[in-house]
């Protein structure tokens, strides 16, 4: 009896399978993966027949086939190479735009963020006025407006075009701006600049052990870039000035020297600068003031100076609360570069959508354009969270 | 493109913390004090400010030179319809001034309605809110050539003052239904663009398909958003995974991809037989899908920042999961992300003008298109019209903003 007693209570906290919680919730799942999978497999099939229905391939032999157009700035690049070859000049076009378009709306938009806290009001009132004005703005517009409005509006014809001291050629045509051009293979001057560079760290690294030993001031920089320059001077020297500076030089409709740029370029990269630094900006402001007041005042007591302070004390906390923000704008300008396609410079999207316009299957060809940006998108997120992690408060 | 701050919003402080003075331990400064603190503090200072201020001046000049006397505003002046409503049937142009009486009818009334609950808002902080809204209105009706906007304009705003006259006098207690009359009145409005004409959606261009995209993208994206990351958040791991792969995979790839899928691909996921969705029905599905991962993210903040005493005190009482969800745990969440939401709002609000890459008829478009129109073309009219375009949506998009900075003072987000 007290067996048969103690069965009931085991069989009274353990209730019937329908109503087990444990078991519930694994049926809910396997039958929430099951309807997933149900809806994905409609989709491949029905993607599936379509495809088969309107004559598509459906694998990825076609990236082998010859691309059938050109690409506008790539003058290496000709038609007949295959589709792959193609992608990939569209792809080193997007990370041209996002690497050089990240460094310069870092710049700006650090500039601009510290500007709307300046003690001067005309300085704190313009930048205020450019936030305002541009963070409100689409970005494909700002991009239109550089392009349709700035470069093919404003910019004189290729036969008078603007030479800004010599060294930067500006027309509707072009932008041609002073550059260095090798003279003879690179690889021994690279390798003194090698060697300058394994100097100047080494250099940097004593400073700074000294300093902490002994607290002679470190000029870790002082010393370090001027090793850099006495060693890659000698070695241009030594070498017989491997790199030469090229200005470009126009005759009638014609321009040698200097490096292109094309106009499309020029227009998105601006539009997108303009547009990221005005986002930046506050990113910038708002972590500024995020630094406790104190900071401030501990700062003036010991009677560092403006600019001290802020070196020394403010941007390295205000540094510690941006990055993150900052590194997803950083994933914002990536991802805007593809509205390139709309004033015509030709990166990974506009690629991607000319060759589906010329019969080759949209699917795949969309499916290596998400796996182009995902990529990259990754990068970024991976290099600010090591950032992230070294400027992370050290808790001891 | 969407914007996303993943990790803490950094609270945007007050204007300029650097000279807030308090007025009652400091002697007000007479003007000549004032230029000195703020221009010539020192001698570098004092040199900047003469060249910056003389720079600025130039800039300055020529901006107002260029608005006032060099640029032909004829192009705008001709078109502004078309930049409205595209090619709206010009006989059936009352459709919008009922929308708009109808919108002007329902604001009002809900005006008066909070003012009853909360007492009169500040006369100045509502004029700040509404500043760049009442700035689009003036240059529009500068811009028309006949009479009959302006009149439309001065009823709506009678009609506006009228109804808010009416919300005060209403028992408090309505301001508690006041949600689902906007929600009503955004059926209204489309119903009177809409009602027996065949003008669908799907025919909407000009500035009205921007703001029909918008405000149905943001009110489809919403729950959508809610429901993922309510899923990311879950209990279930084969959820979870779900949610979290769809969420990162969307919010690595650019708006443009999925537009330009949207309308090159998405008949191939229609079975043979099926009508093909309209090129508006594809964006705005493009839209939603986009915008629902960046809401999921903002949501999840919220979710995240809710104690896990609400919940548990909310099983103690013996409410089902739920209600738990619904009556305990979303209200505090989406309160604590209003500005971030907002935020993304205006995002998309932006974004809708991507459409006119993929060849729909949006604001845009109308502004690259009436360049080539014969009266016009070769003059080089791309700054006005672009100037005209990035006016429209800046004061759309900056009064959102502003809105929702005194939403988020109402609110004491982050304060209590």
């Amino acid at each position: 009896m007290a067996g048969g007693g103690e069965q009931t209570a085991v069989r009274q906290t353990r209730p019937p399978p329908w109503r087990d919680v444990r078991i519930i919730r694994v049926v809910a799942q396997v039958v929430f993966l099951v309807a997933v999978f149900f809806f994905l497999r409609f989709l491949f099939t029905t993607l599936m027949t379509n495809m088969r229905a309107s004559g598509l391939p459906t694998g990825f032999a076609f990236l082998d086939q010859p691309t059938g157009f050109d690409i506008r700035g790539a003058d290496d690049f000709r038609p007949s190479q295959p589709i792959r070859d193609a992608l990939l000049v569209g792809y080193a076009n997007t990370i041209r735009v996002a690497a050089i378009g990240i460094a310069l709306a870092t710049v700006v938009g650090v500039l601009l963020g510290i500007a709307r806290l300046s003690t001067n009001w005309l300085v704190r009132k313009a930048a205020a006025v450019y936030v305002e004005a541009i963070r409100n703005t689409p970005v494909l517009l700002i991009i239109a407006f550089m392009y349709f409005a700035v470069v093919l509006a404003a910019l004189p014809g290729i036969a008078d075009a603007v030479n800004v001291f010599g060294a930067m050629i500006l027309s509707t045509r072009g932008i041609w701006m002073v550059w260095g051009e090798a003279t003879q293979p690179l690889g021994p001057f690279l390798a003194v600049l090698g060697v300058g560079l394994a100097v100047a760290v080494a250099l940097g690294v004593w400073r700074t052990r000294l300093w902490d030993e002994t607290g002679t001031p470190h000029h870790r920089v002082l010393w370090g870039a001027g090793a850099l320059l006495l060693i890659g001077g000698v070695g241009y020297v030594a070498l017989g000035a491997p790199i030469e500076v090229t200005l470009p030089t126009r005759e009638g409709r014609l321009v040698t020297g200097g490096i292109e740029l094309q106009p499309t370029y020029g227009a998105l990269l601006a539009g997108l600068v303009i547009y990221t630094a005005s986002h930046i900006a506050e990113i910038v402001r708002g972590s500024i003031l995020a630094v406790p007041k104190g900071q401030t005042e501990a700062a003036q007591a010991i009677a560092l100076s403006g600019f001290q302070r802020m070196r020394y004390v403010i941007l390295p906390q205000a540094a510690r609360i941006a990055v993150p923000p900052v590194a997803s704008q950083y994933l914002n300008l990536t991802k805007n570069s593809s509205l390139a396609i709309f004033v015509g410079y030709v990166e990974l999207t506009r690629v991607t959508f000319t060759a589906i316009g010329n019969a080759n299957p949209a699917p795949q060809l969309v499916a290596i354009l998400a796996l182009g940006y995902l990529t990259l998108s990754l990068f970024i997120s991976a290099i600010a969270n090591v950032v992230n992690r070294s400027l992370a408060l050290k808790a001891r | 493109m969407a914007e996303t701050v993943e990790t803490p919003q950094v609270e945007p402080a007050e204007e300029s913390p650097v000279l807030t003075e308090d007025p009652l331990t400091q002697p007000a400064a007479t003007p000549g004090e004032w230029l000195r603190a703020n221009l010539f503090s020192t001698w570098y200072n004092a040199l900047f400010t003469v060249v910056f201020g003389a720079f600025l001046g130039y800039a300055f000049f020529r901006l107002l030179l260029f608005v006032f006397v060099t640029a032909n505003w004829e192009i705008v002046r001709v078109n502004l319809t078309t930049f409205m409503v595209g090619r709206f049937p010009r006989g059936e142009l009352y459709r919008a001034w009922v929308a708009i009486g109808l919108v002007s009818a329902v604001s009002g009334l809900g005006v008066g309605v909070a003012a009853r609950r909360r007492g009169r808002a500040n006369r100045v902080a509502l004029l700040r809110m509404a500043a760049p809204g009442i700035v689009f209105v003036a240059v529009l009706l500068a811009l028309t050539s006949t009479a009959t906007p302006a009149l439309m304009v001065a009823l709506s705003a009678l009609v506006a003052l009228g109804s808010r006259t009416v919300g005060m006098r209403l028992p408090p207690r309505v301001g508690r239904y006041m949600p689902i009359l906007y929600v009503a009145t955004v059926f209204g409005a489309y119903a009177a663009f809409s009602a027996g004409s065949p003008m669908t959606y799907n025919n909407f261009q000009g500035l009205l398909l921007n703001v029909f995209l918008a405000i149905a993208a943001i009110t489809l994206c919403f729950p959508f958003g809610v429901l993922l990351a309510l899923g990311r958040r879950s209990t279930f791991p084969a959820v979870r995974l779900v949610c979290v792969g769809y969420i990162e995979l969307i919010r690595g790839v650019p708006l443009i991809t999925l537009l330009l899928m949207g309308a090159t691909m998405l008949g191939f996921f229609v079975p043979a037989g099926m009508t093909r969705p309209g090129q508006v029905t594809r964006a705005l599905v493009a839209f939603v899908l986009f915008a629902g991962a960046y809401v999921a993210e903002d949501v999840r903040g919220g979710l995240q920042s809710i104690p896990p005493g609400q919940v548990e005190a909310a099983k103690a009482i013996g409410l089902s999961p739920l209600k738990t969800t619904l009556l305990i745990v979303l209200p505090q969440a989406l309160r604590n992300v209003i500005p971030a939401l907002v935020g993304q709002f205006i995002s998309l609000t932006k974004d809708t003008v991507l459409v006119a890459i993929i060849g729909l008829t949006d604001v845009l478009r109308v502004a690259r298109a009436v360049t080539s129109q014969p009266q016009f073309a070769g003059q080089g009219l791309q700054a006005e019209t672009l100037l005209f375009t990035g006016f429209l949506l800046w004061s759309i998009c900056f009064t959102m903003s502003r809105a929702s900075q005194r939403l988020e003072k109402r609110l004491g987000v982050g304060m209590r």
